[in-house]
């Protein structure tokens, strides 16, 4: 046993014991690199910049093919995040690359909401990889893993430093997303400029308190490379797929009238830098600080923000049976109780709507019994012309009897003394 | 593929061409790569950190006293787990069945192992053995509930997995076939964990018999749909091969020893007897070198995925099945496993959301009938408001053309009336007027008469 092998499980109470030969299970990690070899490996990158910086380029030449793509135009109107899918294949190794480039960063007029599309996008992959965490059936080992593992921050060479627009991302960028700046078209600054260029960006990095992916140097077999990786960074970079002879042997480069830009030399630019990095050391600790560092944070504040603790009024931890119980109580409540305001509301109405309606009636009674009234009065008078008609009619009536009477006894004594004359002359 | 002018395997790359006119996805362009790009190497880094965060495993013992569990565990690790400090399940029974776990750190070539060994003094020694497999069951199951607890936090840190990853289930080598308690402990177990059954003592039979117990408890095995651990098949035709050889050899028929005998010049370990050495690593005598590859050198780790794929996520979506829509009604049935619904398929959480939105719509529509029963009501009332205006209104129009119609009677009998008075205060007149006359006519002649 090494003297500097440190005990992995200190904090376990366990007995150390001795092998008596050899059991075998220091095939262990064989057999789990196996298992994930037949799975196969996810890895995505986003390559953040410009249009026209030559994120396409570095793909291409990263993983030495050409990525169908097509030129992005300046005028897009807003960013749009374009996720390419890919299976590649090396030795026995399987992974699935996906490339997701930003469509016109950079070329609005108004830049305030560029980090925007970019931090939603890395937002929903997380949010993808916690709906299937918390799915009831769920199958994580079978799930495509899309959460960005690495953000290549592409930082245009011209001027002396960082844009506002590159700070103002990056910041945004930093607690979501594993942020490798890279300074590209680098062979259009000299090899003097170039060391000012990093040495302001780092400085500026810095004092705006962005946090970019530093290379892991607790493992002893990484750590030297690592170490001295962290301080070319920013990594100065060069794209190309074009094959120029140099010497006696094609190489990848660049052809300008006063040389070639090899971008395998290490002189020439950091490619190969970057690729060792990315690709040939550090993919794994990548995919890990993006599930354990990032992930985890994304899940811990979109827990938190849906209402959920780990300990009690009283600190005593919820098990997960009592935190989902509780809030369906809640949830639950919250239903009985909209179901409650809806009836009560309705029943408000109803009674209004009642209310008003016998107003109308009462108005309509009202009003009849005033005609009635004014009607009885009609007749009242009615009856009085009629009774008035009556003695009117009697009275006259009367009258005629009277004068009739009259009149037969005027007749009479008129021929009454007729009688008498005739009489005397007798 | 091909090979690049440095010899290694040509790398490829696949990219899905977009859909097709009928829709479908595209078929896959496969392109070359065209130098080595490095990726390659990401086995290596994962072997790295793995080798770094050490590994464990939970390994679960369960047989009755006297089979030599304690001794198999200390040959298969080579190792003194059980020792007179700390001795075996046998060794501590008490009067009831305990569960007890025990952890060893190993090291060997550079791998940390930390092994936890579970084991059950007091199983099956009882006289009434009923429900002796409980506390087995609910040590499984506080262990997944552990588990579930810690990846279910808001604040995960490390997640230190106690999960039971592989039970051997030692049978008494009787030679006729399972026990009853056999049967019953590996049916209530073999949703739950691994199991792997184990012949113990194996060097009590001779290999016929031991053919045919073999035989014969897998046919039990079978009859009662017991599910015992399956090897995982695999592409590679030589790995299949070994894995079909092995799948005839089950259930394994072990021998444990940690003596180290001299055999024909050879140190092995072994069992003495007077008529000869019991070999455990001699694949001729017992299984034990099968189970011990199989165990730790081939398939510790897939033990461990079978574990947390499938043993363990079927815990986790029956708890949490419980806990969600039919809330009280499938607590009823937390023993059993739910038929698959489209509401399994989701989180808890997006299940809630789906019964607001359903809420919501209920209530909606409950919203919606209530109104259009209120409107046909309110509706009906002022029709008959309505109809009860019009009634009254028309009586009262016919009840005052009634009236007029009498006033204008009476206006004309007070016409009339007048009429008649006028004509007979005329006739009157005349009549006066005559009688005056006749009167006059009268005294006139009287006066003529006198003479």
């Amino acid at each position: 046993m090494a003297a500097n092998e440190v005990d992995v499980f200190a904090h376990e109470e366990k007995r150390n014991l001795e092998l008596g030969g050899h059991v075998g299970f220091d095939s262990l990690p064989d057999q789990l690199v196996s298992k994930s070899v037949t799975q196969g490996f996810c890895f995505n990158i986003l390559c953040v910049g410009e249009t026209g910086i030559g994120k396409s380029t570095l793909m291409n030449t990263l993983f030495n093919t050409t990525f169908e793509n097509e030129e992005a135009s300046h005028y897009q109107s807003e960013v749009q995040l374009r996720p390419q899918t890919y299976d590649l294949q090396e030795s026995n190794v399987n992974l699935k690359l996906t490339v997701v480039h930003t469509v016109g960063f950079g070329d609005q007029i108004n830049k305030g909401q560029s980090h925007k599309p970019i931090l939603d996008y890395i937002d929903a992959q997380f949010e993808r990889y916690l709906e299937e965490e918390l799915k009831i059936r769920r199958s994580l080992f079978n799930c495509h893993d899309t959460r960005i593992h690495i953000c290549l921050y592409f930082i245009a060479p011209t001027g002396h430093s960082l844009k506002s627009l590159d700070l103002v991302t990056m910041k945004k960028l930093d607690s979501k997303v594993n942020i490798i700046p890279v300074i590209a078209k680098a062979d259009t600054v000299s090899k003097s400029e170039l060391d000012k260029l990093k040495i302001k960006i780092m400085s500026e990095l810095v004092s705006n308190g962005v946090q970019i992916y530093q290379f892991p140097t607790e493992d002893e077999a990484v750590a030297e490379i690592n170490t001295s990786m962290n301080t070319h960074l920013p990594f100065a970079v060069v794209g190309s797929v074009e094959d120029v002879k140099v010497g006696n042997k094609m190489v990848k480069a660049r052809l300008y009238p006063w040389g070639s830009v090899q971008v395998e030399n290490e002189n020439h630019c950091d490619f190969v830098k970057l690729r060792e990095m990315l690709l040939r050391v550090n993919m794994e600790d990548l995919r890990e600080q993006t599930h354990a560092r990032h992930y985890e944070l994304y899940r811990r504040c979109k827990l938190e923000e849906m209402g959920f603790k780990d300990t009690g009024p009283d600190s005593q931890s919820f098990s997960l049976q009592e935190t989902y119980e509780a809030k369906r109580k809640e949830f639950l409540v919250d239903l009985q109780r909209k179901e409650e305001e809806m009836r009560q509301m309705f029943v408000s109405k109803v009674k209004e709507t009642e209310a008003e309606l016998k107003e109308k009636e009462k108005e309509l009674h009202e009003r009849f019994e005033q005609l009635k009234r004014m009607h009885q009065d009609e007749k009242k008078n009615l009856e009085e012309k009629r009774r008035d008609l009556e003695e009117e009619m009697n009275a006259f009536n009367r009258r005629k009897v009277a004068a009739e009477t009259l009149m037969g006894q005027a007749l009479q004594g008129c021929s009454q003394p007729f009688k008498k004359d005739k009489d005397k002359k007798n | 593929m091909g090979l690049r002018e440095d010899g290694s395997e040509r790398g490829w790359v696949r990219e899905r061409m977009g859909l097709r006119e009928d829709g479908s996805e595209g078929g896959w362009l496969q392109k070359n790569l065209e130098g080595y790009v490095g990726f390659a190497n990401l086995p290596n880094q994962v072997y790295r950190k793995s080798v770094k965060r050490g590994f464990e495993f939970t390994l679960m013992v369960v047989g009755e006293s006297g089979l030599g569990k304690s001794t198999l565990i200390n040959s298969l690790f080579l190792t003194e787990l059980y020792s007179p400090e700390y001795p075996g399940p046998s060794h501590r029974i008490k009067k009831t069945v305990q569960v007890e776990q025990s952890k060893v750190l190993v090291k060997e070539g550079g791998v940390h192992l930390l092994l936890t060994i579970v084991d059950t003094p007091g199983f099956g020694d009882a006289v009434d053995n009923s429900n002796c497999w409980q506390p087995v069951i609910d040590y499984i199951d506080s262990k997944f509930e552990d588990y579930l607890n810690a990846e279910s936090r808001v604040n995960r840190r490390q997640m230190p997995d106690s999960r039971v990853q592989c039970c051997l289930y030692f049978i008494a080598p009787s030679g006729h076939g399972l026990k009853p308690l056999d049967i019953e402990f590996m049916k209530r177990l073999h949703e739950k964990v691994n199991i792997i059954p184990l012949i113990a003592k194996a060097d009590t039979m001779t290999p016929e018999e031991c053919q045919q117990f073999k035989h014969q408890i897998m046919k039990e095995i079978q009859e009662h749909k017991i599910k015992i651990y399956e090897f995982p098949e695999t592409d590679d035709e030589e790995e299949m091969k070994m894995v079909r050889r092995i799948k005839d050899r089950l259930p394994l028929a072990v021998v444990g020893s940690n003596t180290i005998i001299e055999v024909n010049g050879k140190k092995v370990r072994g069992r003495q007897y007077p008529w000869g050495v019991a070999e455990v690593e001699n694949g001729e005598h017992c299984d034990f070198t099968i189970l011990r590859n199989m165990l730790i050198r081939t398939n510790m780790q897939d033990l461990k995925d079978v574990t947390n794929n499938v043993h363990y996520e079927n815990y986790r979506s029956r708890k949490l099945a419980a806990v969600t829509y039919n809330g009280t009604d499938n607590n009823k049935n937390k023993g059993q496993l739910t038929k698959p619904e489209a509401s399994d398929s989701m989180s808890p959480l997006a299940q809630m959301e789906e019964e607001r939105r359903d809420h919501v719509s209920k209530m909606k529509k409950m919203e919606q009938e209530m109104e259009q029963v209120f409107e046909m009501k309110v509706k009906e009332k002022l029709m008959k408001l309505r109809d009860s205006e019009a009634e009254l209104q028309r009586r009262h129009e016919q009840m005052k053309k009634n009236l007029e119609l009498q006033h204008r009677e009476l206006e004309e009998k007070r016409r009339q009336l007048e009429e008649e008075k006028n004509s007979w205060e005329a006739q009157q007149r005349i009549l006066e007027q005559q009688k005056l006359d006749a009167s006059r006519t009268l005294e006139k002649n009287k006066k003529k008469k006198i003479f």
